[in-house]
């Protein structure tokens, strides 16, 4: 037996334990820090809107959907159908951080599969980004009317998720809330 | 009941497959005629209860079945037809039973072909495809049956994927799965070789047919797929490096070196551990890109179901076929090493050497950029999607050479080539390719670019080195060249023709996003698109809103497009449809962005030169293989008894060098 054509069995196995670490990184379920956290302080410029900057008291009042996104993130692209069914069935406007992107790149963005959100908050350099603890691009919040963060979803939403989680729990907080 | 049939007919298959794996290699071991005799009639029942399960399912998708989860998942009364049947493959467990479908058809035509084989190689091939239609007829059965009932069953299914409504989903999958798992033959044979420990000429005649065909499937396939993305999508963009993507293309061009390298094992009986281990690579590249569609582990706009079980149990399965195939490969391969000579630069065998090693590296490139994402993460560096910029970075310079090596290839001779041969057949192609490839662009889509002239002349090279090679084999000659050689030809061309295409669309394509209220036009590469408004259309199962738009070219109509936007009354999903002009030389593509505000949309026009030529190269090389594949040099044993095959082996040998 040569020691070289051992080689590609070395280099299947190192492959397999790979894709198996890539198996276990379930990105649903790792926790956050921020759920019943109070949303945390920002203040940024929008984008393609109307109005000039948008803060954290703007969450406040309502119940909202903040969506973290970016247009070079695939993901974004899969759950983007969803973001808009969210917010059709459950009334609740969603509000889309750009992360790390370019304003020209985010805007095409949206042109070519439409745009889900109602205002979006623009972030070049990710810094409240990283306050708010995204590890992924997407990630998606649910935020109370007291600004309050209630549910975390990392990675793209699926329509389980969605169906199963998103959905009622949006449902039952806006029943808690009236 | 029906559904019922198909489950147990499933079950009988792969009680098939077992006797089909485990009989003919116990009679290998103990050299038993009777045992090994089993293989053919085991695959052929396999083969009937295999199509018995899919037409089960058809069945069920055909008269809206929706008892059956599966159908009720992925179909809806007011689907179409023809798009109810092609649902069967529309996710993941109907993808699942078309792959095994495919898996028997082939197994079915080894078994056909069998006679001419010697009985031991036929029936261990045979064992071996029978493996792995166990793991995945297990994988079916036990993770994701099709056939699973839904009580009480709802009274509407929930609809195929928009997305997938479209031609091209009825002629794509079909055609890449023919070619994923056509790579399970010659994979199948390159494990016959390692047990019984034979690559000889005869080994590789047998083997080439079986790759050609499958590398001319698999060639349709990603072709199609590309064409389907173009016109769907609404992104006017033809390969995203997306992948799901990158999965049909990996094994695409670890096929075209095992072609190649094939080649050069039965003319010159070299590189043979090195034939033997491509086709294990080229298959375990298709079960990995089963695996990326499956298991979720890649985000991607494909990917099917992402259920962590289902990606356990592929990834266990690639582990022991390849890693178990790679191992036999370590303990058997060093017989296959005897004394080589040294290969010489200028020869057809150098030439094609390093053809290999330019797909190979090609392959790991991309292969790198493709599992990246999880190798970041592995290491604690976040997670990263890697986009086309990386995939451009790599993949261009490393396939350029290729394209000019494409012309060399029929000037070469076996052994050793003069260089003053080379110099003398080779510089009037070089001349008509420089005219011709710095010419057509400034003839059709006007000066721009040297990059993508640089290509254009690449892909001229390409075409007309494969044409001086046909012109100067016909003169003076009465019969027709074989049509091996021509197949040759013809994919290079094709080749040449793929090259001019993605040069000039990528040099010379534009496009611009516009607000559009009816009656404004916008201008795109002396084109006026004018948008005339737009009506509300009800189609089978969605309402669209079509746009109206009229292209002018010098004042002068030349098209009225209409492009559309759908909205599935089933799913609530809105659906870009573009519309597009096309042509030889371009194609103007339109698609409606969102309403804006009164009855204004946002509007995408695209201007792609030379599009057209992507898909005509991938359908040239495909027909080349099929060409290739229907010489007489592979069926010229058929009637002869099958043993003499090995016996003449020597004194072919002899005649060829």
């Amino acid at each position: 037996m040569r020691w070289r054509l051992v080689v590609p069995v070395v280099v299947v196995l190192m492959l397999v334990v790979l894709l198996g670490y890539g198996l276990t990184r379930r990105p649903d379920i790792l926790p956050s820090a921020f759920i019943d956290k109070p949303a945390p302080e920002f203040d940024l410029p929008t984008l393609a809107s109307d109005r000039e900057r948008i803060e954290t008291s703007d969450l406040k009042g309502g119940i909202t959907l903040v969506n973290v996104w970016a247009s070079w993130c695939v993901a974004c692209r899969s759950e983007h159908a969803l973001i808009t069914q969210i917010s059709r069935r459950t009334g609740v406007p969603v509000i889309g951080l750009n992360y790390k992107d370019t304003e020209k790149a985010a805007l095409r963005w949206l042109g070519r599969y439409g745009n889900p959100f109602a205002v979006v908050a623009f972030d070049p350099d990710g810094a409240v980004g990283l306050d708010w603890g995204v590890a992924a691009v997407p990630e998606t919040f649910v935020v109370d009317e007291q600004g309050i963060i209630r549910y975390k979803v990392v990675g793209a939403i699926t329509p389980e998720e969605m169906n199963k989680n998103l959905v009622p729990r949006i449902k039952a907080l806006k029943q808690s809330a009236s | 009941m029906i559904p019922e049939i198909g489950h147990f007919a499933l079950i009988l298959a792969l009680g098939l497959a077992l006797i089909q794996t485990v009989v003919p290699l116990y009679g290998f071991a103990r050299n038993r005629a009777d045992c090994l005799a089993v293989a053919a009639p085991a695959a052929i029942g396999q083969f009937a209860m295999l199509g018995v399960a899919f037409v089960s399912l058809g069945f069920a998708f055909y008269a809206n079945d929706f008892s059956v989860a599966y159908v009720a998942a992925n179909s809806h009364t007011q689907l179409p037809w023809f798009y109810r049947i092609a649902a069967i493959w529309g996710a993941h467990e109907g993808s699942l039973l078309l792959w095994m479908m495919l898996l028997s058809c082939w197994s079915l035509a080894v078994a056909a072909a069998s006679r001419t084989l010697p009985r031991e190689v036929a029936s261990c091939v045979l064992a071996v495809m029978g493996s792995v239609s166990v793991g995945f007829l297990m994988f079916t059965l036990f993770t994701s049956s099709p056939f699973t009932r839904e009580f009480p069953a709802p009274g509407e299914g929930r609809d195929l994927n928009p997305l997938l409504q479209d031609p091209g989903l009825v002629f794509h999958p079909p055609m890449l799965y023919m070619g994923y798992v056509g790579f399970c033959v010659a994979f199948a044979f390159a494990i016959t070789a390692l047990i019984t420990g034979r690559v000889d000429s005869a080994w590789t005649r047998w083997t080439r047919p079986w790759t050609i065909a499958a590398w001319a499937f698999l060639t349709l396939g990603v072709t199609l797929g590309s064409w389907w993305a173009y016109n769907e999508l609404g992104w006017g963009g033809w390969w995203f490096w997306d992948p799901v993507e990158n999965a049909s293309f990996m094994p695409w061009l670890v096929g075209t070196a095992l072609i190649h390298s094939l080649a050069v094992t039965e003319k010159r009986g070299i590189f043979k551990s090195w034939t033997v281990l491509l086709a294990i690579t080229a298959f375990a590249l298709s079960l990995l890109g089963t695996f990326l569609v499956r298991s979720g582990v890649l985000i991607s706009v494909h990917a099917f179901a992402t259920d962590p079980a289902r990606g356990v149990y592929i990834l266990a399965f690639f582990t022991i076929v390849i890693g178990g195939s790679l191992l036999l490969y370590a303990i058997r391969a060093p017989k296959f090493e005897a004394g080589t000579e040294p290969v010489a630069a200028l020869s057809r065998e150098g030439l094609l050497l390093l053809n290999n090693i330019f797909l190979v590296v090609a392959a790991a490139g991309v292969l790198l950029g493709t599992l990246y994402p999880i190798l970041a993460d592995s290491l604690g560096m976040g997670r990263i999607s890697v986009g086309p910029p990386y995939f451009n970075k790599v993949f261009i310079p490393l396939t350029a050479p290729l394209v000019v090596l494409v012309g060399a290839a029929a000037v070469m001779a076996w052994k050793r080539t003069r260089a003053e041969l080379l110099r003398s057949r080779l510089w009037a192609p070089l001349i008509i390719a420089i005219v011709v490839g710095v010419a057509m662009p400034l003839l059709t889509v006007g000066p721009g670019a040297l990059a993508a002239i640089a290509g254009c002349v690449l892909g001229c090279w390409a075409i007309a080195t494969a044409l001086e090679d046909i012109v100067r084999r016909c003169r003076g000659r009465r019969i027709m060249l074989p049509r091996h050689v021509l197949g040759m030809a013809l994919a290079h061309i094709g080749v040449g023709v793929f090259v001019i295409g993605i040069s000039l669309v990528s040099g010379f394509g534009g496009e611009h996003d516009v607000r559009l209220a009816p009656g404004e036009s916008t201008s795109m590469a002396g084109h006026e698109f004018t948008f005339m408004g737009t009506r509300h259309v009800e189609g089978p199962n969605f309402v669209a809103e079509v746009g109206d738009f009229v292209v002018r070219k010098d004042g002068e109509q030349i098209a009225e497009l209409y492009p559309a936007k759908r909205r599935y009354n089933a799913s609530g999903q809105t659906m870009t449809e573009s519309d597009i002009d096309i042509g030889i030389w371009r194609d103007l593509y339109v698609s409606l962005g969102e309403p804006l505000s009164g009855d204004a949309w946002s509007v995408r026009i695209y201007y792609r030169p030379f599009i057209r030529w992507i898909w005509a190269g991938g359908f040239l090389a495909a027909i080349g293989g099929l060409l290739a594949l229907s010489d007489k040099r592979y069926r010229r044993r058929a009637d002869a008894p099958a043993r003499r095959a090995v016996a003449t082996d020597r004194n072919d040998k002899a005649a060829h060098a």
